[in-house]
């Protein structure tokens, strides 16, 4: 399989990383000081093209550079991402099979779909982030957030929603926006889409009042004039869309939500290698090689350390635990 | 016309040329695979855009996959066994054709009805696609819904003879469809506990298990009979695509004209555009009788609409970045990339370069023809080898190509259980394309359904509240109850003393 392997990646003609790849196994086992000594498969848990394979593959790309070994990058998709990440988790830890994970990991255990989470991992730095937004239907008679929220009060069970599968990302950015302004999510009827390009979509077409999906994901609608972005959910205002005020600073609540992505190795991956890897991972995740393309993309370039993604991942989970146990109380009463 | 020479230039550039041939090679190479898809010729070439000029990026974007969807029929004629997904709906016409000594003609006529297809959806693309896109946006769950049941429709007209068993085949497709997380609720549905089914059996494994292995089992259970390899006639191949091309143009223009809508809608494919196609091409021959048994008019319809579905989907992915698949998902962000931001502005802001685009889009199709004889001439070498040793070769290559998509293991499984259930279906008489026409409509159905029923607040009559979607609605139940009338019409009305001996043949 690891000949196929190297076929697929962004390289099939590379024959050096073939002949390396095919005499792999038969080499002694690495140490950890001339790590590494042999080409690096990266596990990505989705399909090729999507967001977290594009984040992948630019990675990679410039850590080649960095480390001196091909890295191939294998698309391990299907099962929302469970399978993938699972075999990232059950890898040997010997610092060759690495993975690029996506937030969706602090969803699975709170959803009780599977066990895996950020503590099946050992974390080796964060590339970045896709900030939530809202917007409305250019027209719409709800010009800012203030006004959106009064509506919301007001009008209980009419207004409408999307961006999202329902108990999937920018589904969870919006509950958890409804929990802060203290109303219960289930006053706003939820219309599901298959992404949040779908989702602003939906708006534009003039069904749903709002979507809660990245503004990244409706440039082109916001820019020719169909949709109007209200707000962005995070701490500060994004680069690419300054005019944008943040939640904070239109409603007062503090909840903020992002997707994001970021490089692990399986649990257990021995402090040596993880030294080896991190530095490297930084200098890319910092470079404007790496950051152009992904702010290009929509993405917003944030580089968290492993000891600093460990802790950004923890509080990521327990917040989504949070979220979910409200809407199982509210579900309840 | 000075922007279209300023554009010429930057197509005649060696470099931007030299991508074009090479990509177009690529996306061949991926497209004879099965298993590894358009999109995936695609997402593979992305990390090299990153070096090219803008031209040369989206060039290697649209040569590729045009290729890829093209050479998808290639697999498909000699092995039964569909490239990529979009070439699923005529495989078992062109297949059956092969055996009969023609798959010269077969593979020119792909080459050359992708080729048509594409270019025509270009020439859409050039001229109307501001009035195009403006119109796909106001497609929504509605309007989407009603689509996805006139596709089921479709299924009567691939249900061969017995329309019992062709429907049962069609039940099986969308129970199929109904497996993975619940859409509306999150809650996963027929999964039993397995992870690998949370997004639904996976598609790609499923089609190459349930095209290739019924005839790797056939070919297994009656040994000694070793198949006369019917020789391929290569000379006169182009002057009978030409024939073919000249007796069924108006599928041609159709297959061309229902692609690039198809296409240019959000959610709609090259896949559904081609069994869409597909299917209207034998509703309006005028032998019907012969389609499903290696008649040239339905490829013909096919080849051209998934080609023209391709070029339709850049429609509102350069108006209004809206991917009309997962191809032009891939595109958009090549284009951002290269700091080209699509819009309704686009056309004035880099003119030159669109321009280009769409010379660049033209060239790609017409090095279709080149490359169907190659494909030719590779068909001739693959035909050549006995029988029995293709056989454990194509077992190989459906099993690597099941694994391939996702890269697990569980792929394989999904391809041995439905190839096995194809195969028992085969053998009593149930025909598969209904099947497969479920899982692919099954989820664009029922996910509009409850997306429409939802933002109606549960209000059947929602789904008529708007124009189009009242206009489609009332098509549907119109081509539904017309025949059921006329049957009721012919039985109790027309002819009251008479016993209806005729119906009752087919029950």
């Amino acid at each position: 399989m690891r000949l196929i392997d190297t076929l697929m990646s962004s390289r099939p003609l590379r024959l050096g990383a073939v002949v390396a790849a095919l005499f792999a196994p038969l080499a002694a086992p690495a140490v950890a000081a001339d790590y590494p000594s042999r080409p690096i498969t990266v596990f990505v848990p989705y399909p090729a093209g999507g967001g977290t394979d594009i984040v992948a593959r630019t990675l990679t790309g410039l850590l080649e550079k960095e480390l001196g070994v091909p890295i191939n990058v294998v698309n391990k998709a299907g099962g929302g991402g469970i399978p993938g990440q699972t075999a990232v988790a059950n890898a040997k830890p010997d610092g060759y099979t690495l993975g690029v994970i996506a937030s969706d990991i602090s969803l699975y255990k709170p959803q009780g779909l599977a066990e895996l989470t950020f503590a099946d991992m050992t974390p080796i730095g964060q590339t970045n982030e896709l900030v939530g937004g809202v917007t409305v239907i250019e027209g719409s008679p709800y010009k800012t957030m203030q006004e959106l929220v009064a509506a919301i009060k007001a009008k209980p069970g009419e207004l409408k929603a999307t961006g999202a599968a329902p108990g999937s990302n920018w589904n969870i950015g919006f509950a958890g926006m409804m929990l802060g302004l203290g109303l219960d999510p289930a006053t706003v009827i939820w219309v599901p889409t298959q992404g949040g390009t779908a989702g602003h979509l939906d708006v534009a077409a003039g069904n749903s009042t709002f979507a809660t999906a990245s503004l990244a994901e409706g440039r082109a609608l916001i820019e020719s004039n169909k949709i109007k972005p209200l707000a962005v959910m995070s701490k500060q205002r994004l680069d690419s869309f300054p005019d944008v005020p943040t939640l904070k600073e239109t409603t007062g609540i503090d909840w903020t939500f992002a997707l994001w992505h970021g490089m692990v190795g399986p649990k257990g991956l021995p402090d040596d290698i993880v030294a080896k890897l991190a530095p490297a991972v930084k200098k890319v995740a910092e470079s404007e090689e790496f950051r152009k393309p992904l702010r290009e993309r929509g993405f917003t370039p944030v580089y968290r350390d492993p000891a600093q993604f460990r802790e950004f991942m923890a509080q990521d989970l327990s917040e989504m635990q949070r979220v979910f146990d409200q809407l199982a109380k509210l579900k309840q009463n | 016309m000075d922007m279209f020479i300023a554009a010429l230039h930057m197509v005649i550039e060696p470099s931007t040329l030299l991508t074009l041939v090479a990509s177009s090679l690529f996306g061949f190479a991926v497209g004879c695979l099965p298993g590894l898809t358009a999109t995936m010729a695609v997402a593979l070439l992305v990390p090299m855009t990153f070096f090219m000029s803008p031209i040369a990026a989206i060039t290697s974007i649209v040569a590729a996959s045009a290729m890829a969807i093209f050479a998808g029929d290639i697999p498909g004629a000699l092995l039964r066994m569909p490239g990529t997904p979009a070439s699923a709906a005529y495989v078992e016409d062109s297949h059956i054709l092969t055996k009969r000594g023609d798959a010269g003609l077969v593979i020119t006529s792909n080459a050359a009805f992708s080729a048509i297809g594409g270019i025509f959806g270009t020439l859409v693309l050039i001229v109307a696609a501001p009035a195009l896109a403006d119109f796909a946006l106001d497609f929504s769950a509605y309007e989407f819904f009603w689509l996805g049941v006139l596709g089921l429709s479709c299924a009567v007209f691939v249900a061969g003879d017995d329309l019992v068993k062709g429907m049962t085949s069609l039940m099986f497709g969308l129970l199929i469809a109904t497996v993975g997380m619940d859409y509306t609720t999150g809650h996963p549905r027929f999964t039993f506990g397995i992870v690998n089914l949370l997004e639904g059996v996976s598609f790609i494994p499923g089609l190459i298990g349930m095209f290739a292995l019924p005839e790797i089992l056939r070919s297994l259970l009656t040994p000694g009979h070793v198949a006369t390899v019917a020789k391929i006639q290569t000379r006169g191949a182009w002057r009978k695509t030409w024939e073919a091309g000249k007796r069924y143009w108006g599928q041609m223009v159709g297959g061309s004209v229902l692609g690039t809508i198809i296409g240019a809608l959000p959610g709609g494919g090259a896949d559904t555009a081609a069994w869409i196609s597909y299917a209207m091409a034998k509703k309006t021959s005028k032998e019907p009788e012969k389609f499903g048994k290696g008649h040239i008019e339905g490829i013909v319809a096919g080849s051209a609409a998934n080609n023209a579905a391709l070029s339709g989907a850049w429609i509102p992915a350069i108006v209004f970045a809206i991917p009309g698949d997962t191809i032009t998902a891939i595109g958009i962000g090549v284009l951002y990339l290269k700091g080209v931001n699509p819009g309704p502005t686009v056309f004035i802001n880099n003119g030159e370069l669109f321009y280009a685009v769409f010379i660049v889009f033209i060239l790609a199709n017409l090095l279709m023809f080149p490359l169907g004889s190659l494909a030719m001439r590779i068909a001739q070498v693959v035909l050549r080898i006995p029988r029995d040793l293709i056989l454990p070769a194509l077992l190989v290559l459906s099993v690597t190509g099941g694994y391939a998509i996702d890269n697990d293991f569980f792929g394989i499984w999904i391809l041995l259980g439905l190839g096995a259930m194809a195969y028992l279906m085969e053998e009593n008489g149930f025909p598969i394309a209904p099947m497969v026409l479920g899982i692919v409509l099954g989820e664009i159905v029922e996910q509009n359904f409850m997306q429409a029923l939802i933002s109606s607040n549960g209000n059947l009559l929602g789904l008529f509240s708007r124009p189009i979607a009242g206009v489609l609605g009332a098509a549907t139940i119109i081509i539904w109850t017309v025949p059921l009338l006329r049957w009721i019409w012919s039985r109790f009305v027309a002819a009251p003393g008479v016993p209806a001996s005729g119906h009752r043949g087919h029950e």
